[in-house]
């Protein structure tokens, strides 16, 4: 099982050095596609099916909004000629990389080891989830009812960036003329 | 540990495309491969070996996975939906108006 | 932006009963199977993504209004807010729920589990409607339209 998450995991970095590089835009955006279904896979992997669901879907529809917006603009990617200032770009942008994959490291080797969490806040939940709410679903039970202004916050975002788009899309912008 | 390291590595190949990629789209691509690592190194720290999914059926022993960190993934997806759907409105508007998608080129022209 | 072939309108008019049935039992037995009131209410959402891309615009701008799917979508959070805040008229603290307190049903079955049922089917409806406006204003109406 651990090799499957490995294998699928590679598969995730590969496919997203694909979608950031190729010319053609719309090339890009389907390897994006090929990142979520493997993200789909690994959550079934790991025992949660909620998100399974959630993902699969979800990554359909931003495919399909993605898509939309190319047709709307360009279509290829011709804005990437090597001049002097690339270079210096590339090299911080390198250096910076390295630097905080080092960190990364050290900061790793001190959480508990991966199939050993720390239960403390979890194992409450699982104890007295089911005769203190009386529904058999604990991930619903902690999102709407141990938890409850979370989901509330949530779906005021989701209202916010409705009216977002709704209002950046509405009106007419002045042409050049 | 490896697998954290892994998942450390999508993240910084998202990074990568936010930091040095020149066109709009692009960026966009990076963050939302940002997105995913993040949901991922979520999902993977709260992993038991041996455990089921986390709904309680009758007479079933009960040995499950941590519930907590999908309650929070749950949310996250949608939102990041949300978050996609502003900037790739924003994207749209900025090429109706400067008729390039650039980043160089939109910093000199003025419209 | 028109729509496709008559095989494609003719499977997607098949599919689109059975496409929503599910999503609606995830919705209402959240408390009992993986799902809840966030995964069926992006199925909801995402049927009506596949009818008004099957069928085009020009027949599915009679049928649906982007004004009816933002209205819809005030109505699920409204009531979310109406559970939350009974709670606290109650004299107790915030999002109370309320009627596992009062008679807690037997469990594993379909009418248990007090209020967490309604939270379900109120998010459910809010996050159908908002994804749906989201899909209808970048991918149908074009730059500087209203409807």
């Amino acid at each position: 099982m651990l090799t499957a998450l490995i294998l699928l995991t590679v598969l995730m970095i590969l496919g997203a050095f694909i979608a950031l590089e190729s010319k053609d835009l719309l090339s890009g955006v389907i390897s994006l596609g090929i990142i979520g279904f493997a993200l789909t896979i690994i959550f079934l992997v790991l025992q949660a099916p909620d998100l399974a669901i959630v993902q699969i879907i979800i990554e359909t529809m931003t495919l399909v909004i993605l898509i939309a917006a190319i047709q709307k603009t360009t279509r290829e990617d011709t804005s990437d000629e090597f001049d002097a200032k690339k270079v210096m770009i590339w090299c911080a942008g390198l250096v910076f990389i390295i630097v905080f994959l080092l960190a990364a490291i050290k900061a790793f080797q001190h959480m508990p080891a991966f199939g050993e969490p720390t239960l403390r806040m979890a194992q409450y939940y699982i104890d007295n989830g089911l005769s203190l709410t009386g529904a058999s679903n604990l991930v619903a039970a902690i999102i709407l009812d141990f938890r409850a202004y979370d989901t509330l916050g949530e779906a005021t975002v989701l209202f916010t960036s409705v009216a977002g788009v709704v209002v950046v899309l509405r009106k007419m912008g002045r042409k050049r003329a | 540990m490896i697998l954290f390291i892994l998942a450390f590595l999508l993240f910084l190949v998202g990074l990568y495309g936010i930091l040095i990629k020149r066109n709009l789209i692009k960026v966009i691509i990076g963050l939302m491969i940002v997105e995913y690592a993040v949901n991922l190194i979520f999902v993977l720290v709260g992993y038991r070996e041996g455990g089921t999914a986390p709904i309680e059926m009758l007479g079933q022993k009960t040995f499950f996975v941590d519930p907590l960190p999908q309650a929070l993934v749950l949310t996250a997806i949608v939102i990041g939906l949300g978050t996609t759907a502003l900037m790739v409105s924003v994207a749209v508007r900025i090429y109706e108006k400067y008729d390039t998608l650039d980043v160089r080129k939109i910093r000199k022209l003025r419209g | 932006m028109t729509g496709m072939t008559p095989i494609v309108k003719r499977i997607a008019q098949l599919m689109v009963p059975s496409i929503l049935l599910l999503g609606i039992y995830v919705i209402v037995h959240g408390h009992l199977t993986p799902g809840g009131g966030f995964a069926g209410g992006v199925l909801v959402a995402g049927c009506f993504a596949l009818l008004t891309l099957a069928y085009g615009t020009e027949e599915m701008k009679s049928e649906v209004f982007k004004w009816r799917a933002s209205l819809l979508e005030s109505v699920g959070i409204f009531i979310f807010w109406f559970l939350a805040v009974s709670g606290v008229v109650q004299g107790s603290y915030f999002c109370l729920n309320l009627i596992s307190k009062s008679n807690p049903g037997i469990p594993f079955n379909l009418f248990s589990a007090g209020n967490i049922p309604l939270y379900n089917i109120a998010i459910g409806i809010e996050v159908a409607a908002a994804l749906f406006a989201i899909f209808i204003t970048v991918v149908v109406l074009k730059v500087g339209e209203k409807s």
